[in-house]
C-alpha cells in the first residue's frame, strides 16, 4: 500500500480515533455485555414460551379463584343457589365468629356479623357488588381512555387546527367549571350553576382559542390526563361519589342515581387518564411504524387505520393494565366504603362489610378479615393475571 | 375547485400531448425546525412515461424518500413547507386535499418501503393485509377480493398462496415479506409505484430474486416505477433513466447507458468508484466519498457538493452550477464536469494540490 498522504490521513480519521476508542470501550465494555445478556433474554424467553405451551400453575390458580368468585357472586345474585338470607337477622349470633363455642354460631361457616346476619349470603352477593363496580368503572376507564389515548398518540402533532379546538375548547370548559365557577361563585356571589356555567364557557373560549393557535391534539388530551393524575385519586373518586349520590334525604325518597352506578362512573372517570396514558403511549409507537405508512399510502382512512391496524396492537397493553386497574378499583370500592360513601347499606359489598363492622374489630375480628381476605386473593390474582398478559403479550421488536 | 379546475385544464392538454404520466415541475419541501428551515428537496423536476423506470440514487439523507412521499403526498401537513407542481395524468395533485388523495393512494400510486419488517401490520393476517386496499378501491365481495388475493401470491411467487393467506407476517422470511408487500402494493393495479429501497434490509441473495421480481410484475402491468436506491449497482440494469441527487437537487440526470458510458458529474463518478469491483485484488481498500452529505439548514455557498469534490475550484465554492442540459436527455449540474478539458485541469490541479478529495480519487484509480 503506497504510504498515504497527509492530508488523507487527516480526513480520513479525523474524527475517528476519538469515536473509535468510545465506541470500543461502549461495545467492549457496556453494550457487548447488555447484547449479550439481551440475547440471551431473548432466547430464554423463547424457550420459555414454547415450553409453557399453557399458561403456568400460578396463572391457572388466578384464573380457578377468579372464576370462582365470579361464579358465586352470579349465582348469588340470580338467586339459583343462595346459602341463605342476606337480610335476615339472628340477634343472638351477632358478631359470633366462626369458631365461637358459646352461642348457636355453628350452623354459620364463616360466623355472624354485628347485626348477626349470615357472613356467608353477605360476602357472596358482596362480591357482585364489588366485582360490578370494579369491571363496570374499567369498562368505562378502558372504552373512554383508551379512545382518548389512541387519538392522541394516533393524531399526535399531526391534526391541525380543528382537533386542537375541540380538545382545547373540552380542556378549557372543565378547567373553566372547577376554578371558574369556584372563582365566581366565592368572589362575586353567583349562584353555584351560574357559575359554573360561566367558567365554562370563559375556559371553553380560551381553551379554543389555544387550540386554535396551536392544534395539537396530543398536548391538550396529554394535558386532561396529568391533571387528572395529578389530582389524588382517592380524592377525587370520593369528591364525584359525594356530589353524584346527592343528599340522604334524596336518596331516602329514591331520588339521584344508584350507587352502584355512582361509583362506577366515579372510579370510571379517576381510571381514565390511567387507561389513556398506556394506549397514547402504546399508540404513539405503533403508528410510527411504517405499516401505518404504507396502509395509509394504500389508502385506508384515518378511522380505518386506527381500528384496523392500531387497535389490535394497542389491546394487549390496555387489557394488561385493566387487570391491574379491576384490582385496583376493587381496593376503591372498599376504600371509598371505609369513607362513608358508595354502595348503601342493607346492600352488601366487600367494602362496605368492612366499613360497618371496622368498630368491632378487636371484639370480632372475622368480619374485617373475612372481607379483606376475598380482596386481598381476588387482587392478588387479578395482578398475578395482569402480569402474565403482559410479559406474554410483551413481545421484542426483535421477536416481530 | 372550480377554479382549480379550470387552472389545470391548460396542464392537462400539455400532459396528455407529451404522454407522460407523471410530471413533476420545481418541488421542493422544507421542513420547519427549532434549527431552521431544512430544505429536504429543494427544486427537483423529472418527467416519468408509462412503463419506464427512473431511478434516483443518491446518499442517505439526501432527499430522495422525502421526494418520493412528496410526490405521494404522505407528508404530514404542519411544518412542511411545500411548492412545485405534480401532474398526474394530466390532475395537478398539489392542489387535492387528503379525501381525493386516498383515490389516488393504493389505486393510482403505491409505495414500497424499504423494511418489510416494520411495513406489515404484525397482528393481521397476510391475506386481509391484501384485502383491505382491494375492497377499499374496488367494489368487489370478499370471495373476489381473496380470489384477487391469492392471484397476486402467485404472481409475486409465493409458494402455497392459500395456506400463506391465513399466515401473520412473523411466520415469513424477510424476501417472503418483501413479496407480500409488493403483492399489498400491486393490489389494485397502480400506474405507478414507488419503492423506497425495497432491497436494502434483504440479504444480497434474494435482492435480485426481489428486484426481478418488480421487473417483471412492471412489465406485465406497463406500469411506471420511481426506483430509489444508493446503490447505483442495483439501477444499472433496470433504470430506464437515473437521477442523482445531492442536498435535495438532482445533480445529474441521464439514460441509464449515457449515464455510465458519459457521467460528468464529479459526485456521480464518486459514487461509482465507491462500489467495490470484482476484478479488485483482495484486501483492496474500498474507495470512500470524503466528508459527509452537508448540512441541508445552512448549504454551503455555490455548488454543495464542493466542499467533498475532487474537482472543485475556487468557481464552485462561490457560483452555483445550473442544470445544464448538454445533450438531450442528459443534464447536469457542474462548472468543471467529469470527463472534459476543463474538468481534467481541476482535477490535475487540485491533485497538485494536494486537495484530499482529489488524492484520494486518485487514490482509488492507482489502486
Amino acid at each position: 500500500m503506497p504510504e498515504r498522504p497527509p492530508e488523507t490521513a487527516l480526513v480520513g480519521e479525523i474524527e475517528s480515533p476519538e469515536e473509535q476508542i468510545v465506541e470500543e470501550s461502549i461495545e467492549g465494555g457496556l453494550l457487548g455485555q447488555s447484547a449479550e445478556i439481551e440475547a440471551g433474554a431473548v432466547i430464554a424467553g423463547g424457550e420459555g414460551r414454547r415450553r409453557k405451551a399453557g399458561l403456568g400453575f400460578g396463572a391457572w390458580l388466578a384464573i380457578g379463584w377468579l372464576v370462582f368468585i365470579v361464579l358465586i357472586a352470579v349465582l348469588a345474585k340470580t338467586g339459583i343457589l343462595t346459602w341463605g338470607d342476606p337480610e335476615e337477622s339472628f340477634g343472638e349470633c351477632a358478631r359470633k365468629g366462626p369458631f365461637a363455642d358459646e352461642g348457636t354460631a355453628d350452623g354459620f361457616l364463616l360466623g355472624c356479623d354485628s347485626n348477626g346476619r349470615d357472613m356467608i349470603p353477605r360476602l357472596a352477593l358482596g362480591a357482585w357488588t364489588s366485582l360490578l363496580v370494579a369491571t363496570g368503572a374499567i369498562v368505562v376507564g378502558f372504552v373512554i381512555g383508551g379512545l382518548l389515548g389512541m387519538l392522541a398518540g394516533y393524531f399526535g402533532g399531526k391534526q391541525s387546527r380543528i382537533g386542537g379546538v375541540i380538545a382545547g375548547a373540552f380542556v378549557g370548559a372543565v378547567f373553566g367549571i372547577i376554578i371558574g365557577g369556584v372563582i365566581f361563585a366565592v368572589a362575586i356571589g353567583l349562584g353555584d350553576v351560574l357559575a359554573g356555567v360561566l367558567g365554562g364557557v370563559l375556559g371553553a373560549a380560551l381553551g379554543g382559542f389555544a387550540g386554535w393557535r396551536k392544534g395539537d391534539l396530543d398536548t391538550y388530551l396529554t394535558g386532561i390526563f396529568n391533571v387528572m393524575l395529578s389530582i389524588p385519586a382517592i380524592v377525587l373518586a370520593l369528591s364525584l361519589t359525594a356530589f353524584l349520590l346527592g343528599s340522604a334525604e334524596e336518596a331516602a325518597q329514591g331520588g339521584g342515581l344508584p350507587p352502584e352506578l355512582v361509583l362506577i362512573i366515579a372510579i370510571g372517570v379517576v381510571s381514565i387518564p390511567l387507561v389513556g396514558r398506556i394506549a397514547r403511549a402504546s399508540a404513539l409507537s405503533w403508528a410510527q411504524r411504517d405499516f401505518v405508512l404504507a396502509a395509509r399510502a394504500q389508502g385506508a382512512k384515518h378511522a380505518r387505520i386506527m381500528v384496523r391496524e392500531l387497535l389490535p396492537n394497542v389491546l394487549p397493553a390496555m387489557f394488561s393494565i385493566s387487570l391491574l386497574g379491576i384490582a385496583i378499583a376493587i381496593v376503591a370500592e372498599g376504600t371509598l366504603a371505609i369513607l362513608g360513601v358508595g354502595v348503601r347499606p342493607p346492600t352488601p359489598s366487600w367494602g362496605n362489610i368492612i366499613a360497618l363492622d371496622r368498630g368491632n374489630l378487636f371484639k370480632s375480628p372475622h368480619i374485617v378479615f373475612e372481607a379483606s381476605l376475598l380482596i386481598f386473593l381476588t387482587v392478588l390474582a387479578l395482578n398475578f393475571l395482569g402480569d402474565v398478559v403482559r410479559s406474554r403479550f410483551d413481545v421484542r421488536e426483535g421477536g416481530i | 375547485m372550480t377554479e382549480s379546475a379550470s387552472a389545470t385544464a391548460p396542464t392537462t392538454r400539455a400532459a396528455s400531448d407529451s404522454g407522460a404520466l407523471l410530471q413533476v415541475t420545481d418541488v421542493k419541501t422544507h421542513f420547519e425546525t427549532d434549527r431552521g428551515l431544512v430544505r429536504a428537496v429543494d427544486g427537483v423536476s423529472f418527467t416519468l412515461e408509462r412503463g419506464k423506470t427512473l431511478g434516483i440514487v443518491g446518499e442517505s439523507g439526501c432527499g430522495k424518500t422525502v421526494l418520493s412521499r412528496s410526490i405521494m403526498g404522505l407528508l404530514p401537513k404542519r411544518g412542511v413547507v411545500r411548492s412545485g407542481s405534480i401532474v398526474f395524468e394530466g390532475r395537478e395533485l398539489t392542489d387535492l386535499g387528503p379525501k381525493e388523495m386516498r383515490e389516488y393512494w393504493g389505486a393510482q400510486m403505491s409505495m414500497i418501503f424499504q423494511d418489510p419488517m416494520t411495513s406489515l401490520n404484525p397482528v393481521m393476517k397476510i391475506g386481509k393485509q391484501i384485502t383491505e386496499s382491494i375492497r377499499q378501491h374496488l367494489d368487489v365481495t370478499k370471495e373476489f377480493a381473496d380470489e384477487l388475493a391469492i392471484n397476486l401470491l402467485n404472481s409475486v411467487r409465493i409458494p402455497e398462496p392459500e395456506a400463506r393467506m391465513k399466515e401473520y407476517p412473523h411466520q415469513l422470511s424477510g424476501g417472503m415479506r418483501q413479496r407480500v408487500c409488493i403483492a399489498v402494493a400491486l393490489a389494485c393495479g397502480p400506474k405507478l409505484l414507488f419503492a423506497d429501497e425495497p432491497t436494502t434490509a434483504l440479504d444480497v441473495t434474494v435482492q435480485a430474486q426481489v428486484l426481478d421480481l418488480m421487473a417483471a410484475q412492471q412489465r406485465e402491468r406497463y406500469m411506471a416505477m420511481v426506483l430509489i436506491t444508493h446503490d447505483l449497482g442495483v439501477v444499472a440494469g433496470r433504470a430506464d433513466e437515473i437521477a442523482v441527487m445531492y442536498a435535495g437537487r438532482i445533480v445529474e440526470k441521464a439514460p441509464t447507458s449515457e449515464l455510465f458510458s458519459n457521467m460528468k458529474m464529479p459526485y456521480t463518478e464518486a459514487l461509482l468508484s465507491s462500489i467495490p469491483k470484482l476484478e479488485d485484488a483482495t484486501h483492496t481498500r474500498l474507495a470512500t466519498i470524503p466528508g459527509r452529505p452537508p448540512d441541508l439548514v445552512n448549504p454551503p455557498a455555490g455548488c454543495k457538493f464542493a466542499p467533498r469534490c475532487a474537482y472543485a475550484q475556487d468557481r464552485c465554492r462561490e457560483e452555483e452550477p445550473p442544470l445544464i442540459e448538454e445533450k438531450p436527455g442528459h443534464m447536469y449540474r457542474c462548472w468543471f464536469p467529469v470527463g472534459t478539458p476543463e474538468g481534467a485541469a481541476a482535477l490535475e490541479r487540485n491533485k497538485r494540490e494536494g486537495v484530499v478529495a482529489a488524492v484520494a480519487l486518485a487514490q482509488a484509480e492507482t489502486l
